[in-house]
Parts: structure tokens; sequence; C-alpha cells
């Protein structure tokens, strides 16, 4: 069980590093000037210059690499060009809005999906499991910003239930809080939630096919006891799968519902570096999220053992 | 199989029931590839059914979906209908244009990996860093560092998508690798070039096929985003992602301006989906049975 996971963690650090080193070679190997690009066309000479200087391309690239992979051990990602200040100050003040936004929409997304493909398992080819799979094609081809001003148009200013758009954070208080994110993690986990409810549904059913489920059937053993203990949690490692890979889809989601419902996290802290072209902060971002990736697979793949305990060996 | 032969029809319809089911099995296909053509014809004749899309008319500035102007007017007072109609264009171009580099890097990648050891150890250690990074990330930060055009939004859209294709083409090659034919072609003498491109890629078509009509629609969606976010095809052409970005700060007052291309885009991308589901189960029963 230990080897297993240190043999999975010691896997993170290889695809951390290429991470890593995509980032550094994409500024470099870029055609063309990527200072002048990022000084704008009215740029003088002397200032597009000085952006040469803070993005250390007037180094040798070796020099650049040894300095920026040094950073990144002691955990520094880089300075805002503009702002000068360090992209780990401006990722902790944007952090909370989003990791709320995130975890709330996977927890949407997997208290509806779940259900909704298990029924739709067990019902298979009934109305029910109709629009299941309706609902499962339909939600994952809509964009996260149309659902989103679907939702605030109906919710937020036909019906007056929740507020337009904004963040109230923690410290003010969980209700305002969840008031607040109500409709951004259900509009960002509505893709989520058609890929899980998909993905449940396949397996359920592949599962639901076998004869310990006819014995246990036979035995008398109560429905829903037999779908949840029983088959469920033999349909779990594709399920979980699929949520870890699924989580991708949520950070990408995050950027633009924040923008849809003017949430100052990190989603907004990457348009404001799009709109200024900072690529210290859009670096320094790739690295955090791809990390978040990283350690979601990780957690996924430990989660494998408690489904399936010939994984352990 | 010797229950099925007791009351054979005809042969006559038999062969038009055959067609007939063929499409009721397919009705997916079917019906995603009509909208599909139905968009490409609104692309092509765009500029048949829709005024100028870039035309201000400061006057009509946020008037209501009516009989004169279909989908509205924005801030500027261009008609929402031309710049969705033209928009057609933009996603279309973008998701084609896409799924073929995407492919087709892709393709040489994956069959290289599946043949070759070597290659395979570092690429593979490659596309797995680049699947750690969210695509839209990555194109945001390619397009930071280049001049905005369609050209680099295509190529920035393109990168992320590689990974899968290489991860899929790879899978097919090692399963067929593995098959005696490839072995007696080995034997015999047969040059590597040959063996891949005469015995392996035929094998890859189907699952690449299918793979192409996701990536395409994904590359749609994401288009959309990054001009949403003010980072895709530059703000003078009229993309969905554009007109809606633009409709965003008047979204209280003027809803139609993000409504009427968000719900094309939906339609499009559902479209697109529909034909790969569709492809996915003609083309793979193995999975069909599966999903």
């Amino acid at each position: 069980m230990t080897a297993y996971i240190l043999r999975r963690l010691l896997a993170t650090i290889p695809v951390m590093v290429v991470v890593a080193l995509f980032v550094f070679l994409l500024l470099h190997l870029t055609p063309g000037d990527p200072a002048a690009v990022i000084a704008g066309d009215d740029a003088s000479p002397a200032e597009i210059e000085g952006i040469r200087r803070k993005l250390g391309l007037d180094r040798p690239i070796w020099e650049q690499f040894g300095l920026y992979i040094g950073n990144l051990v002691r955990g520094d990602l880089g300075t805002s060009i503009f702002s000068n200040m360090p992209v780990t100050t401006l990722v902790r003040q944007r952090l909370e809005p989003s990791l709320v936004l995130a975890v709330a929409a996977l927890v949407v997304a997997v208290a509806f999906a779940i259900p909704m493909g298990v029924v739709a398992a067990w019902k298979a080819h009934s109305s029910i499991d109709r629009v299941v799979m309706g609902f499962s094609v339909l939600g994952f081809a809509v964009p996260v910003f149309l659902v989103g001003y679907l939702l605030i148009y109906v919710f937020a200013i036909q019906l007056r239930w929740l507020p337009v758009q904004g963040y109230r954070p923690l410290s003010q208080g969980l209700d305002g809080t969840l008031r607040s994110i109500a409709l951004p993690a259900l509009a960002l986990g509505m893709a989520y939630m058609a890929l899980i409810a998909r993905i449940t549904r396949a397996s359920m059913l592949e599962v639901l096919s076998e004869d310990y489920i006819r014995t246990a059937h036979a035995k008398g053993v109560a429905t829903p006891s037999v779908l949840l203990r029983h088959a469920l949690k033999n349909a779990a490692v594709p399920i979980v799968t699929v949520i870890g890979i699924g989580f991708a889809l949520l950070i990408s989601g995050v950027v633009i519902t924040e923008t849809v419902f003017n949430i100052p996290g990190l989603g907004r802290l990457t348009v404001d570096a799009i709109l200024k072209r900072d690529y210290p902060i859009i670096q320094g971002l790739i690295i955090l999220f791809a990390g978040a990736k990283v350690l979601v697979n990780l957690a996924v793949d430990i989660s494998y053992t408690f489904f399936d305990p010939r994984i352990r060996q | 199989m010797a229950t099925t032969t007791i009351d054979v029809p005809p042969a006559t319809t038999r062969r038009s029931s055959d067609a007939l089911s063929w499409a009721w099995r397919n009705k997916t296909i079917i019906g995603g590839t009509l909208i599909l053509l139905a968009l490409l014809g609104v692309a092509i004749l765009a500029p048949w059914l829709a005024g100028d899309p870039l035309q201000f008319e400061p006057i009509n500035r946020l008037k209501r979906p009516s009989e004169e102007f279909w989908f509205g007017t924005d801030q500027f007072g261009r008609d929402v209908y031309s710049r969705v109609v033209y928009g057609t264009r933009i996603s279309l171009i973008v998701g084609f244009s896409v799924a073929v580099l995407a492919t087709a890097i892709g393709l040489v990648l994956g069959v290289l990996c599946g043949y070759y050891r070597s290659v395979d150890a570092i690429v593979m250690r490659i596309m797995d860093g680049m699947m750690a990074i969210p695509a839209i990330l990555l194109a945001i930060a390619l397009i930071t560092l280049m001049k905005a055009s369609l050209v680099i939004v295509i190529v920035a859209i393109s990168i992320p998508e590689i990974p899968r294709v290489v991860r899929l083409v790879r899978s097919v090659v090692l399963s067929v690798r593995a098959r005696p034919y490839i072995e007696a072609a080995i034997a015999s003498g047969t040059r590597n070039g040959r063996i891949m491109v005469r015995h392996i890629l035929p094998n890859t078509v189907a699952p690449l096929v299918v793979q192409a009509t996701y990536v395409c629609a994904s590359a749609i969606l994401t288009e959309a985003g990054l001009s949403f976010l003010g980072a895709g095809t530059p703000p003078e052409i009229p993309s969905w992602g554009n007109v809606i970005n633009l409709g965003r700060t008047f979204f209280q007052i003027a809803p139609w301006i993000v409504f009427f291309p968000g719900i094309l885009l939906a339609i499009t991308v559902l479209a697109i989906n529909l034909v790969g589901d569709g492809l996915r189960d003609t083309l793979d029963p193995r999975i069909a049975r599966r999903m």
C-alpha cells in the first residue's frame, strides 16, 4: 500500500518537470520577440528593453533556466511585470473564491450525477433513462457561459432569488458565500455532471449484468442495497477515473465562470494578465493549475486501492 | 443464428428496410450531419443571408429583437444576426482546421511512439506533461506571447489537443503490432516505413475519425471561450465568442447579444458530438456497448 502510494507520488515528479520545462521553452521558442509583443504596439525601445530585462531574456538561456528552476523549487513562481508583485502573493489573494467555486461545483456535479447515472442504469431504456441520457448529451455540448447567463437570467434577474454577480468571502458568513456561489457552481458543474452521469450509467450497466448481482437479488437483498453496496462499489473505478479526468474541465471552466459571474478569483487574475500580456502571471498559474491536476490524479490513483484491493499489490 | 432465417422477407423489401433500419440506428449521425450542412450553408452564403456585420448604426443601439433586427443590436448598433451569421464561418474554420492539424500531428507522433521504443519514452513524457496543463491556459500562454490572429488562435488551440490523439493512435499501434501479420511482414523483410503506412495506418483510421469529431467540438468551444475572455480571435472579427464578450457588459438590459450566439454555439457543438457518438457506435461496436 505505502509502496504503491510512494510509486504514484514519484511518478508525478517527471510530469511536473516537463510542465516547468514546457512553460520555460514556450517563452524562448516562440517566434518573434515576446518582449515587443508584451510591451504593445506603441512602446518605446527603452520600454521593450525593460520588459526584456524583467523576463530575464537578456541573459544567456542556461543562466535563465537555472534561475527559473531554482526559484520554482523554492516555491517562487516569478514576479508580475506590471505590478512587480510576486505571483504567489497575487495567487494567495485570489485563491479563496476559486477554491470555493471549484469544490462547490465538484460537490454539486457528483451529488446529482451519480444518482442520475445509477437510476438510469437501473431503469435502462425507460423514459427516465432517456431523460438522463438526453441531459448528458446536451449538458456536455452547452458552453459554460451560456449555462451561466441562462441561470443568471432566470434565477437572478427574473425570479430574483439569488444575487446576479459577485462573491461574498467566507469571512462574512457561510450563508452569503453559498448564495453567491450557488449559480456559478451549478453553471461550472453542468458539463462535469453530464460526463459523470454518462460514465456512471455505462459502468453500472456493465456491473448489473454480472452473476453476483443476480445472486444478490435472488437471495432477497433489497434493491437499494444491491444497487449501492454490490453494484456501485464495483462500478466505481471508471467513475472515479472520469471524476479525475473531468477535473481539468473544471479548471478551464473556472476562468470562464468567474468572468461570467464577476468573481474576483484566479480567473479574474488570468483575464487581467491576458489584457496586460503579463506572461509571468500566466506562467505561474499554469504551473499551479497543472500541480492541482496532478494532485487530483494522485488522489484518484490512491482511491483505486479503496475500491479495488487488487491494485494495492 | 438458425432462428433468424425463419421468416426472411423478399429481397427487395429487405434492402429498403435495411436502409431504413440503418438510418434509424444512425439517426444521430444523420441528424447531426443535417444540422452541420445547414451551418455550412449559412457560413458559405453569409454575404447573401445577412447585412454588414461591422456596420455601426449609433441610432439603433441595443434594440430588442424585432422584424428589422431578428437578433437585436449591440451597443454600437450593429446587427447581432449579421454578426452571428458571419461568426459561423469562424467557428467552422477553427473547428475544422484544429481537427485536421491536431489529428495529423498526433497521428505521426502516435505511430512513431507505437513503433519505436526510444521515441516513445521521450514523446510520451512530454505528452503527459502537456496533458497536465489545462487546454485553455496553454492556449492563453501562446496567445499572450504572439500577435493576435486567427492562425495563431488555431495553432494555440491545436497544441493542447495533440496529446490525446497521440495516446489514442499509440494504443492502436501497440495492439496492432502484436498481431501475427505484422510479424509476418517483418519476417518477410518489409521495410519499417512500408509496414507503418500499409499495415498499421489503416487500423488507426476509424478511431481517429471519431476522435477528430471530438477535437473539432472541443476546439470550437475553446475558441469561443478564448474570445469570450478577450484572448482569442482579434476583436474586429465577428466570432461568436467576441459577440458574447461584448454583450457581457450589457447583459442585464440586452441579454439577446449573449443568448443568440450562445445558442448557435451549443447547437453546433451538439451536432458535432451527435455525429461523433454515432460514428463511434457504428465503427466500434465494442465501445458502443459500454457507453
